[in-house]
């Protein structure tokens, strides 16, 4: 049996806030918990499997003092792969996997973060090798500026302008005004969007994410779970991993590791391009959506500026719909980390659930696809195909 | 000036750092394959043989790709707008760097530069890359010191 036949995604929850000074990081870690299972029909009691990312406080990358915080008395099987703001999309597989190999059935995935008004944990640990050749304090690089390297270069490459980036950000915002908890809510234009300050040329002010605070989580039960609970399941349709690294020096900036992680996924799915309704593309940058769209073969390699011209991505009548919460660009983007809004938003899709506006008709095949780490450097990528349940 | 803060040397690139104070850009070469390998280290990446060794490499390359950041935070707060860039050396690799001793609006890609050590004050310097003078400019320079 596939590994990927063997779990659903039952439970996915977003948490509504985007300021919230008066939670501690690991409340909005436990409410976001609480908040899938109950979407699921499911409690903290019936958890044996915990995933979580750096973003969790705590000893053991997190899952140890979240256990102990949440009092998950059942655990059978841990997971604490980090891998950015990706983490979540990993952690899905990691559970349909542990799932299918008998070590859990109930498996509770969380992110959260308070960077807009608290501080964020992660990024620590022990010096990296390559620190001294490229870390901020030598070279003043930052995330912007690393990113804005890569567009800078598609540009010069491929003749991307900051107009046809804008368009990325111009659907994202036009998404976000039908979602109330979005943190962006007024429609900008392309105008709007290249007239925002620079941060780092040629990147705007307006082609970076979002900074909240907030958090989300999905649950992951085997088959027998979920047909225990009276709530639709999602499919995990086909997954694939991938890194690119700095490679010895040979570094280029046009491309992600998407362009291994996409094909994984297809295959195992099953399905092409041409099945895919809606997309989750991680959106840390418009940059960010427009390399990874190219290489996960929704258009050619240099063509990702016209193909998103045009209303493209706009949803609900688009050629492909994306991030139709608003993604990381306007609605949310906990902690830095853009992977579990990504999840949430695939399943309201192809369970009919998303905001009156963006839901696409008949979604019955979505993609989510993360990037964890930089654009300008390293990276990882995980692609995960989703379906809706027959 | 940009920042120039002192490197964290580990055994991996210990004689890069000490060769900087003398104004020479080590790069690590593997004699079994031939790959110049970027950060240095003792391994190689491309065959993962240990026969590797120091090699002095020239220090000019071309502008990969560039940013001018208008907005940074802590130190480099106060010396915006500053050029982030890849250089790609002559020897293959390409390394993040910063572009000094230029007109900021006038960094391009493909520019050629040469390399410059920063002085860190504690015994080694940072290397970053400058635009190479065309012959012409750097003759009219020399007129110019001369008259
Ligand atoms: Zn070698």
């Amino acid at each position: 049996m596939n590994a990927n036949d063997a779990a659903v995604i039952i439970g996915a929850y977003e948490h509504p806030g985007r300021e919230l000074p008066d939670k501690s990081l690991a409340q909005i870690h436990a409410e976001v918990a609480i908040g899938a299972l109950a979407d699921a029909g499911l409690t903290l009691d019936d958890v044996d499997g915990f995933f979580l990312g750096h973003d969790a406080p705590g000893y053991g990358g997190g899952w140890v003092s979240m256990a102990e915080y949440l009092g998950l008395r059942s655990l059978t099987y841990m997971d604490s792969t980090e891998s950015g703001g990706a983490s979540p999309i990993y952690h899905v597989s990691h559970a349909a996997a542990a799932i299918a190999a008998g070590k859990c059935n109930v498996a509770l995935i969380t992110l959260a973060g308070k960077p807009r008004t608290g501080i964020q944990p992660g990024g620590g640990g022990p010096l990296r090798p390559e620190d001294s050749f490229e870390m901020g304090m030598f070279t003043g690089a930052g995330l912007v500026s690393t990113y804005a390297l890569a567009a800078q270069r598609h540009m010069y490459e491929y003749g991307t302008t900051s107009e046809q980036l804008a368009e990325i950000k111009v659907a994202a915002t036009i998404h976000a005004s039908h979602n109330p908890n979005a943190f962006l809510q007024k429609v900008m234009t392309v105008e709007d969007v290249v007239n925002s300050p620079l941060v780092a040329d040629p990147l705007h002010r307006a082609d970076c994410c979002l900074v909240t605070d907030g958090g989300g989580a999905v649950v992951v039960v085997s088959r027998e779970v979920a047909r225990s609970l009276n709530r639709q399941p999602v499919k995990i349709l086909g997954q694939g991993e991938a890194a690119k690294l700095t490679d010895g020096g040979r570094v280029d900036l046009t491309y992600t590791s998407a362009v291994q992680s996409g094909p994984r996924a297809f295959e195992q799915a099953g399905v092409t391009v041409n099945d895919i309704d809606y997309v989750s593309i991680y959106d840390s940058f418009t940059i960010t959506v427009l390399e990874i769209l190219e290489d996960l073969g929704f258009c050619e390699k240099g063509e990702g500026g016209r193909f998103v011209m045009d209303g493209t991505l706009v949803a609900p009548h688009g050629r492909l719909p994306f991030n139709t919460d608003g993604g990381g660009l306007s609605n949310n983007h906990p902690g830095h980390r853009g992977g579990i809004t990504k999840i949430i938003e695939a399943v309201r899709q192809l369970r009919g659930e998303a905001n009156q506006g963006v839901q696409v008709p008949d979604c019955e095949i979505a993609l989510v696809h993360g990037n964890g780490g930089d654009l300008g450097t390293r990276m990882r990528s995980a692609t995960m195909i989703l379906g809706r349940d027959a | 000036m940009l920042p120039a803060p002192k490197p964290v040397v580990n055994p991996d690139t210990a004689e890069f750092w000490k060769a900087t104070a003398e104004g020479r850009f080590l790069g690590r070469r593997c004699d079994d394959c031939g790959e110049a390998i970027w950060y240095p280290r003792p391994i190689c990446p491309f065959c993962h043989s240990a026969n590797t060794r120091w090699e002095e490499f020239t220090g000019l390359g071309s502008v990969y790709s560039y940013s001018v950041v208008h907005r940074a935070g802590g130190e480099w707060k106060g010396v915006t707008p500053y050029v982030l860039a890849y250089v790609e050396l002559d020897e293959g690799p390409r390394m993040m760097t910063n572009i000094v001793d230029c007109d900021v609006d006038e960094v391009a890609i493909g520019d050629k530069v040469e390399v410059v050590f920063e002085d860190t004050g504690d015994g080694n310097a940072l290397p970053r890359f400058r635009p190479v003078q065309s012959q012409s400019a750097q003759s009219q320079t020399a007129q110019s010191q001369t008259a």
